[in-house]
């Protein structure tokens, strides 16, 4: 029962719910051209985003750099973490509010050779560093399915775009689960790759030894085609990874019969909102139901991994981020009376609560004195955590669980308790500790808000976890609904 | 010159960490080059700039010349190292943090073995390295022209390092600065850091504390900082002992700091104390993997070293029969031992008078020019030239130092001044005797006083046999025959 209306002004329903596949067929049959395409999601951007604010700057689109890229004339938008030579790129932040990037990040750079279009820059959690878009200087974003709740974070813009059909793909980052948790709670296809698949170089860092790049589409197989081209060794990331990139594609037809996919019995604990566990517990009948087979597996340090986590990535945040002193570019204060006041007051100006936060936390964990007791003992958390996985995926070849521990919640239910809202990564972090590939699959609804199945795989297996959830979404059709807002709102804002 | 001598009952104890700059041509994380002298932030990148979103990549060259340092001090090469981030702010370090190597750098031990006093004082000392890490170089902070404000430069920022840290091995300011010209001679041999202390590419720290003779327990240090010159570092380090056995002998007490050397003051002053020092917050840094070497890569390394300074002054010694002193002297800098060498390269050349006409005349042309042998105004090939026209006769040491000033001062070759001023030495011997007999002829009382016996006025038909030669005879020939016509065979 898809949600979609043929009516609405924003364009075709068949165009905007196309897969980026069929959208190549359109414009290689000549049925549009790129122009029509761009045109078409443009007004789209235009016409409902104002009620979204997923987007934080628009491009006007360009020829397609290539004809025949594999992504030529599908338009996109990057997360605003991503430089792209001429255009404003804030990271959410008032810190760059201004800051035009004078140069391309090899992401933007590959899509581009690829033929994509870029459309605008996503919204965002201010440097990466949130879990439902409500720390971005631009303002919170709405989620598509429930203007009350939030669209998760930090991908959020890029995850809410997806979902009202504003364009067929976005780009993402996932340092904690800000690729995977905002796709569910928006009810898009996220993959977050190996940590080293995509080049780093050109993507604001958060925390440097998590940050990875991925895509939200609307499914896997359109994951899988974008990620073949940004994929791939690059010489000015020093830890990407430097091995060939399979075809995506090609791989996802594959049968999943004698899969071994691992179920990890303490995820599915009290930590759980039931609703969001039977949906999940569905979505893995229908892998069984495909023919794989599951197998009960242990991971049981998710706590402790959300605690080396949030003593990690805001230490080495502390360090990525002290480059914003008002000295080079980016924001500085008015007037600053000396050095000392130019580096504290554009700093307590230019960053948010939750990157001051985050900064603090950071810089306490590597103090003297303290560095053993949090730094280097999260260090080895860490190195636990992942001899965990490596354990669990000598039963079996996926894993799979939920994403979140609970649908998308309301926006500001978790404003005044930030431990509350790191929970919420609770399953998301330990794949990113342990730089594993994780994806989000639309899995069901709870009261109307999306559920997301998440599929975590061997370093490097990105090919089979877009196999199994296209395999899944051959079976399902979670994925191509359409919040009725991307069908009507067009028609709600024709006024504003 | 100096007067200074250890206070008595004092032991010193010094410490130096080094930094060489490298001479790769690009920085150590970026793709800019390092040249010296260009305009302002003309030379630094997007990585140097450390702008959003930019990473490193390490410049392998580095690698190599970290380690090439290494192996000439016997040091051990890690076959894994690795980076930290060093966390600090200030406006001439772009990124807020120094990417350096703080648990586990390239290179590991070694020593420098370092000679003081001459002939029969000279003592030898063997100096300790602690380490020597790889790191990058902060960009400069310029407080003048800019109104109260402070201009940024940001073209050194990230040029390669190695920070050479000694062990505190030595215990006179003599030894300290011994040891910094031996590593500031091996970098240079090595071909790995130009060695220019003006413009700041081999820079010297020294960490001085004093102790009463006979305690083991290490007195409070300082580390003196901004000396750009050896005789600096010399005046600096003695100046801080005065200092602290003053303070300590007058109940004061030494506060752990860092202080900065005022050469027109001839002091060093305080900078900031142990309290106010930053926490550096140091952690591994996520962007770089480890440097990882093999055995191989290593072999081939140590295949490429250079002839260092001790092997080749051994060989100065036992091939040329130079002295220990000399030889040291001669490589002290591998400009001047290249420069001996191109002298002697010549066939049939004389070394040992090559090296005191490199020693003796060049050594103080260039002290009078306050040049550097580099940039000698008679180049190695001219100075073989004249010292074949003193090997052949043609010159005498005295016209050889006539001809010298004059290559000096108007350049031009050996033979044409010889030609253009008639300094031609005489040793045809022909003429010789003719002027012999008219000053045998001349001075029948002196010839006979000689004859019976007054061996002593040889000296004076020599002189005036020169004084007719207008000092051009070749004196061998004078002497050979004055001996024959007097002597009376």
């Amino acid at each position: 029962m898809p949600t979609s209306d043929t009516q609405h002004r924003g364009g075709d329903a068949a165009l905007i719910n196309a897969s980026i596949a069929e959208l190549r067929d359109g414009l290689m049959t000549g049925e549009y051209t790129a122009a029509d395409l761009a045109a078409v999601f443009a007004q789209r951007i235009e016409t409902i985003d104002p009620s979204l604010n997923s987007l934080v700057s628009r491009v006007e689109p360009a020829e397609p750099a290539s004809a025949a890229g594999r992504l030529a004339g599908i338009p996109y938008v990057h997360k605003d973490i991503f430089c792209a030579k001429g255009t404003r790129t804030t990271c959410g932040s008032r810190m760059l509010a201004d800051w035009v990037a004078p140069y391309d990040s090899t992401v933007h750079e590959r899509l581009t050779e690829s033929g994509a279009v870029l459309l605008g820059k996503a919204n965002m959690d201010e440097f990466a560093m949130g879990s439902s878009n409500e720390n971005s200087h631009f303002g919170a974003v709405a989620n598509p399915w429930d203007a009350n709740a939030v669209p998760g974070g930090s991908s959020g813009g890029s995850a809410a775009a997806v979902a009202a059909r504003l364009v067929p793909f976005a780009t993402g980052t996932d340092t904690g689960g800000s690729i995977r948790q905002p796709a569910a709670f928006c009810g898009v296809t996220g993959i977050k790759p190996t940590y080293g698949r995509v080049s780093r170089y050109g993507m604001i860092a958060y925390a440097s030894s998590f940050d990875q790049g991925g895509v939200i589409a609307k499914s896997a197989a359109d994951c899988a085609l974008v990620l073949g081209e940004m994929a791939g060794f690059d010489e000015r990331d020093s830890t990407s990874a430097d091995r060939p990139v399979p075809d995506y594609v090609a791989g996802l037809d594959e049968s999943i019969s004698g899969l071994r996919v691992g179920i990890p019995k303490q995820w599915f604990s009290d930590a759980l909102d039931p609703a969001v566990g039977d949906a999940v517990s569905a979505a893995i009948d229908e892998l069984r139901a495909a023919g794989a087979e599951t197998v009960e597996i242990d991971l049981p340090d998710a706590d402790i991994a959300l605690a080396a986590y949030y003593l990690l990535a805001p230490a080495e945040a502390s360090s990525n981020l002290s480059r914003f002193d008002g000295v080079r570019f980016g924001y500085r204060c008015e007037d600053p009376k000396d050095l000392q006041d130019l580096y504290e007051r554009t700093r307590s100006e230019g960053f948010g609560s939750e990157v001051k936060r985050r900064i603090l936390v950071g810089t306490y964990a590597l103090s003297a004195g303290y560095y053993d007791a949090f730094y280097r003992r999260a260090q080895k958390a860490r190195r636990l955590v992942t001899d965990h996985f490596q354990r669990a995926f000598e039963q079996c070849d996926v894993i799979a669980g939920p994403v979140t521990p609970t649908p998308a919640f309301d926006r500001g239910a978790h404003s005044a308790d930030p431990a509350k809202m790191y929970l919420e990564d609770i399953f998301t972090i330990p794949v990113n500790l342990a730089g594993l590939p994780g994806m989000s699959v639309p899995a069901g609804f709870v009261e109307g808000r999306p559920v997301g199945l998440q599929l975590i795989g061997r370093h490097f297996d990105e090919a089979r976890l877009l196999n199994v959830a296209h395999q899944y979404q051959q079976r399902v059709d979670w994925h191509e609904r359409m919040p009725s807002m991307a069908a009507d709102s067009a028609n709600d804002n024709r006024e504003g | 010159m100096s007067q200074f001598a250890i206070p008595s009952g004092w032991e010193v104890v010094i410490g130096l960490e080094i930094h060489a700059q490298l001479a790769t041509r690009s920085k150590i994380f970026s793709g800019a080059s390092t040249a010296f002298g260009a305009e302002p932030n003309a030379q630094a990148c997007a990585v140097d700039l450390g702008l959003p979103g930019v990473l490193p990549v390490l410049n392998e060259g580095a690698v190599r010349m970290a380690s090439l340092f290494g192996l000439a001090i016997d040091a051990e090469i890690s076959r894994v190292s690795s980076f930290d981030r060093k966390n600090y702010f200030y406006p001439d370090l772009p990124k807020g943090y120094q990417t350096t190597q703080l648990a586990r750098p390239i290179v590991v031990g070694g020593s420098v073995t370092v000679t003081t006093g001459e002939g029969k004082k000279a003592k030898e000392h063997t100096i300790r390295v602690t380490r020597a890490h790889l790191e990058e170089d902060a960009g400069k902070s310029l407080h003048e022209d800019f109104h109260g404000m402070t201009g940024i430069d940001l073209n050194r920022a990230g040029t390669p390092l190695i920070e050479i840290v000694s062990e505190p091995d030595m215990r006179n300011p003599e030894q300290a600065v011994a040891y910094a010209r031996k590593v500031h001679a091996i970098v240079q041999y090595l071909g790995i850091c130009d060695g220019n202390m003006q413009e700041g590419s081999f820079r010297v720290d020294a960490n001085v504390s004093v102790r009463p003779e006979g305690d083991e327990a290490l007195g409070t240090r300082t580390e003196i900082k901004n000396v750009n010159s050896f005789r600096f570092l010399q005046r600096a380090i003695e100046f801080e002992i005065e200092r602290q056995v003053d303070l300590l002998e007058t109940g004061g007490e030494v506060v752990q700091a860092t202080r900065l050397y005022d050469p027109d003051r001839d002091e060093t002053r305080l900078m900031r104390t142990k309290e106010e020092a930053d926490d550096y917050r140091y952690f591994p840094c996520p962007d770089l993997l480890p440097v990882v070497l093999d055995d191989e890569t290593i072999e081939s390394w140590r295949a490429e070293l250079p002839e260092l300074p001790d092997a080749k002054a051994d060989r100065y010694q036992s091939e040329f029969g130079l002295s220990a002193y000399d030889a040291g002297v001669l490589t002290s800098s591998r400009a001047t031992a290249e420069y001996f060498e191109a002298v002697i390269a010549r066939e049939g050349s004389d070394a040992k008078l090559a090296a005191n006409w490199v020693m003796g005349e060049v050594a103080a042309l260039l002290n009078r020019l306050e040049c550097e042998i580099g940039e000698c105004p008679v180049p190695a090939e001219k100075l073989a030239d004249l010292l074949e026209r003193i090997a052949d006769g043609t010159l005498s040491n005295k016209l050889g130092r006539e001809v010298f000033e004059a290559l000096a001062e108007q350049g031009g070759s050996v033979d044409e001044i010889i030609e253009a001023r008639g300094l031609k030495q005489i040793s045809d011997t022909g003429a010789i005797e003719a002027m012999v007999d008219e000053v045998i002829a001349a001075n029948p009382g002196q010839v006979e006083a000689y004859r019976g016996g007054k061996d002593k006025l040889f000296g004076f038909f020599v002189g005036q046999v020169m004084k007719a030669a207008k000092g051009k005879a070749n004196p061998q020939a004078v002497n050979e025959v004055l001996k024959r016509r007097l002597d009376g065979n």
